[in-house]
């Protein structure tokens, strides 16, 4: 294999680690709507039913439940599934299976049934898709102890992560930003297969499970205020941080790769560090991972602050038709507008209008 | 009528005999299937409801015998948890009193290589299939979830949430025939729980992937207050698997020898490939739905006292009796085990729970997030506070 960089898509990424999780283990198995002969409505599962056979991947009925709940299962019968909820809003039917026994069995068990399943779910607005398929639905999952919640912003996560997630024996609920699938780096695969294997040497003998891929990342150092994100807001914060540049102001890009487990060490080190945090993020803001970010740096780093901690996130609506999407997911101007708030010199900001305090 | 031929040919020479379409290959028999009358007597042939040409088999005295053992102590069992649930001793205990024929049958057609999923009701299951009853209990004391090893006997966790445990057997079949393991499944749900979605989710799974599963709805009439007629407009329960492309049977719930005779074709059937089956299991729930319900705010003694008549007990020890398989001696000794099983019960109720606060955190992940390093040190700071305070007190 050649270890020159080529041109790999954040979709074609996912598809690789399922190649390769698929052929180094035979109890990984791929299933869920359309992921067989079609590949998935998004090709992350393209050619695998025809490269391991129906038996490893294959579409299932049409029932969420049914395909969530029989990998439950299966997990039980020594199998490791990974299966795709076909868009975020479509995961809903699969809650109860999901909430009540997959984050739980571990648990009421006490250990004696663990369950090694990936649940993919494509989410996130940002393509111009209709009212049910852009939901942010991560904060549901991160409030369940029980579950992991993993999110990739970059192509070489997309691939590290989830074979990472694969690999675990807990449940992880692999969100992937629908937005960053057609998204292209430059990467030679052979290279993070090389890096795949060295880190899970160290997962194996440090009894981390994992948490070597999913600890957050500083995706662009900076001095003067840190932003925090995931998944499909980083790359926002990634510009808006250029911009900010230009105005003068170093920014800091925390991408969390894990909402749960939470690497606070990271957020906690360059707010510290910064002294002004916004955590940017596109669901609702309200009672979401965000406001749980905010709160814990309040707590960790409150007198290293110079300024509240401040949040972008999507408004308190339900998900807008695709020709007004632009004015609910957070952008560099709001971004911008935030980072601007954060006493910069002193001047008190009257935070309780702003937030519309009452 | 519980078919030869699960997915059967219309043009196979066997319907042609019989001259039965191919919709009435897939319906159950009209009547249901019984073999040892209310009274305890064995019934002809031709009176046990089968088609001809596709008679049940009686089981064997032996297997009779060791089921009837089993009733004994399940029945025991559920009496005595209800004394403990009153006493205060026990949390909680959904009670299957007059139900025991299905739960044993439920457990003893299958192999210890075969999985089991049950429901919160379904204990006596469970210990007919070889989990320890001291463990079985642990979720109704309220010690911990789940007190024993799914893995130990093959034996899911008591499922709570209505119907989800179905699911959860036709993914171990799917798993089961990936790793060419060959198992039979038996998944268990009431007939509440066949309104759930699950519950179709399930069967139409299992019948698309043509799955060694056998659904056994045990229908007791209610679910906690609401009869049967809201969960259902079809002439039987056993009637939904024609939908799935399934056979269904309808069966004496409360006559051990039908139970075992259809169940264990039905597992047979299973092993040879020609599963998925549906069994509905015509049966009574004779208490309350659990210590916390009052069931004669939705139900008249008269129908309880209707199914007293049918006790399974009572009719198969008659039976037994008669043939002159069960003695005296065999009787008190499958008494004493009973009592054996209870006494540790009350002895084991007795004493104060082992309980380890910290446990709360130790099981959520394979390793601990730093989280709940945290809180859990918070915790044992806070119990070493108040033991220091006990002491000082």
């Amino acid at each position: 294999m050649s270890k020159d960089k080529s041109t790999l898509s954040f979709a074609a990424a996912l598809n690789a680690a399922l190649t390769d999780e698929m052929s180094s283990d035979d109890m990984v198995v791929v299933f869920g709507e359309d992921v067989g002969t079609l590949g998935g409505v998004f090709r992350i599962t393209e050619g695998l039913s025809q490269q391991f056979g129906e038996d490893r991947c294959f579409d299932t009925p049409l029932a969420e439940s049914g395909i969530a709940g029989t990998a439950i299962g299966m997990g039980l019968g020594g199998v490791r599934p990974v299966i795709e909820m076909q868009f975020d809003a479509f995961a809903y039917p699969a809650f109860q299976q999901i909430i009540s026994h997959m984050a739980k069995m571990r648990n009421r068990t006490k250990g004696s049934a663990p369950l090694p399943i990936t649940v993919r779910i494509p989410y996130g607005g940002g393509i111009g898709g209709v009212e049910h398929h852009c939901d942010s639905s991560e904060s549901y999952y991160a409030h369940t102890p029980g579950l992991k919640v993993y999110t990739p912003a970059s192509v070489e996560d997309a691939y590290l992560m989830l074979r990472a997630a694969i690999r675990l024996d807990d449940p992880v609920i692999f969100m992937e930003p629908k937005k960053l699938y057609w998204t292209k780096a430059e990467v030679s695969l052979e290279e993070l297969r090389q890096e795949f294997d060295t880190r899970w040497a160290q997962v194996e003998t440090q009894r981390e499970h994992g948490e070597p891929y999913a600890r957050a990342g500083v995706a662009r150092p900076g001095e003067d205020v840190t932003l925090v994100s995931y998944g499909p807001s980083v790359v926002t914060c990634l510009a808006a941080a250029e911009a900010a540049a230009k105005e003068g102001h170093s920014v800091e890009v925390v991408d969390l790769r894990s909402i749960n487990p939470l690497d606070e060490a990271t957020i906690t080190a360059s707010v510290a560090k910064t002294g002004r945090a916004v955590v940017v993020a596109e669901p609702q803001g309200f009672t979401s991972v965000a406001s749980e970010i905010v709160a814990r740096i309040q707590q960790r780093c409150f007198h290293s602050l110079a300024a509240p901690v401040l949040r972008v996130t999507g408004f308190d609506i339900p998900y807008p038709p695709p020709m007004l999407e632009k004015y609910h997911l957070p952008n560099v101007d709001r971004i911008l507008d935030a980072i601007d708030d954060l006493q910069w010199d002193d001047t008190p900001v009257d935070f309780a209008t702003a937030t519309g305090g009452h | 009528m519980m078919p030869e031929n699960a997915q059967p040919d219309p043009t196979d020479e066997k319907v042609k005999r019989l001259g039965i379409s191919l919709e009435d290959y897939l319906l159950p028999t009209h009547g249901r299937i019984q073999m040892i009358s209310e009274s305890g007597e064995l019934l002809p042939v031709d009176e046990q409801g089968s088609t001809p040409g596709h008679e049940y088999p009686m089981p064997t005295t032996q297997e009779l015998l060791d089921g009837y053992r089993q009733l004994v102590i399940g029945r025991r069992v559920n009496d005595q948890n209800y004394a403990l649930v009153r006493q205060g001793r026990m949390a909680v205990y959904p009670s299957s009193h007059g139900q025991e024929a299905s739960e044993v049958a439920a457990a003893l057609c299958l192999e210890p290589r075969d999985w089991l999923f049950p429901t919160y009701r379904d204990t006596v299951a469970v210990i007919a299939r070889g989990v320890d009853p001291m463990e079985v209990m642990t979720n109704f004391r309220g010690n911990w979830h789940q007190g024993y090893n799914p893995h130990e006997n093959n034996t899911s966790v008591q499922s709570t949430p209505l119907t989800t445990q179905l699911l959860h057997a036709v993914g171990m079949a799917h798993a089961a025939r990936l790793r060419g393991e060959e198992m039979v499944v038996l998944g268990m749900v009431g007939d509440g729980g066949t309104s759930e979605g699950d519950f179709h989710e399930a069967l139409n799974f299992a019948s698309v992937f043509k799955l060694p599963v056998i659904f056994f709805v045990q229908n007791n009439k209610y679910a906690i207050s609401v009869p049967l007629s809201r969960q259902t407009a079809a002439p039987s329960l056993a009637h939904k698997a024609v939908g799935y492309g399934m056979a269904g049977e309808l069966v004496d719930g409360n006559d051990l020898a039908a139970l075992l005779a259809v169940l264990g074709r039905a597992v047979k059937l299973c092993r040879e490939g020609r599963g998925p089956f549906l069994v509905e299991a015509d049966t009574y729930r004779m208490q309350s739905h659990t210590n916390a319900d009052d069931a004669t705010r939705y139900r008249e003694g008269e129908e309880v006292d209707e199914w007293t008549k049918r006790d399974p007990l009572t009719r198969m020890r008659t039976y037994l009796k008669h043939e002159g398989a069960l003695t005296e001696e065999l009787e008190s000794e499958y008494t004493s085990d009973a009592e054996t099983v209870a006494a540790s019960l009350r002895d084991a109720m007795g004493q104060d729970a082992e309980l380890n606060p910290l446990d709360l955190f130790d099981h959520v992940y394979t390793v601990q997030t730093p989280q709940l390093a945290e809180q859990r040190a918070q915790l044992a700071e806070e119990l070493s506070r108040d033991a220091h305070t006990e002491h000082q007190g």
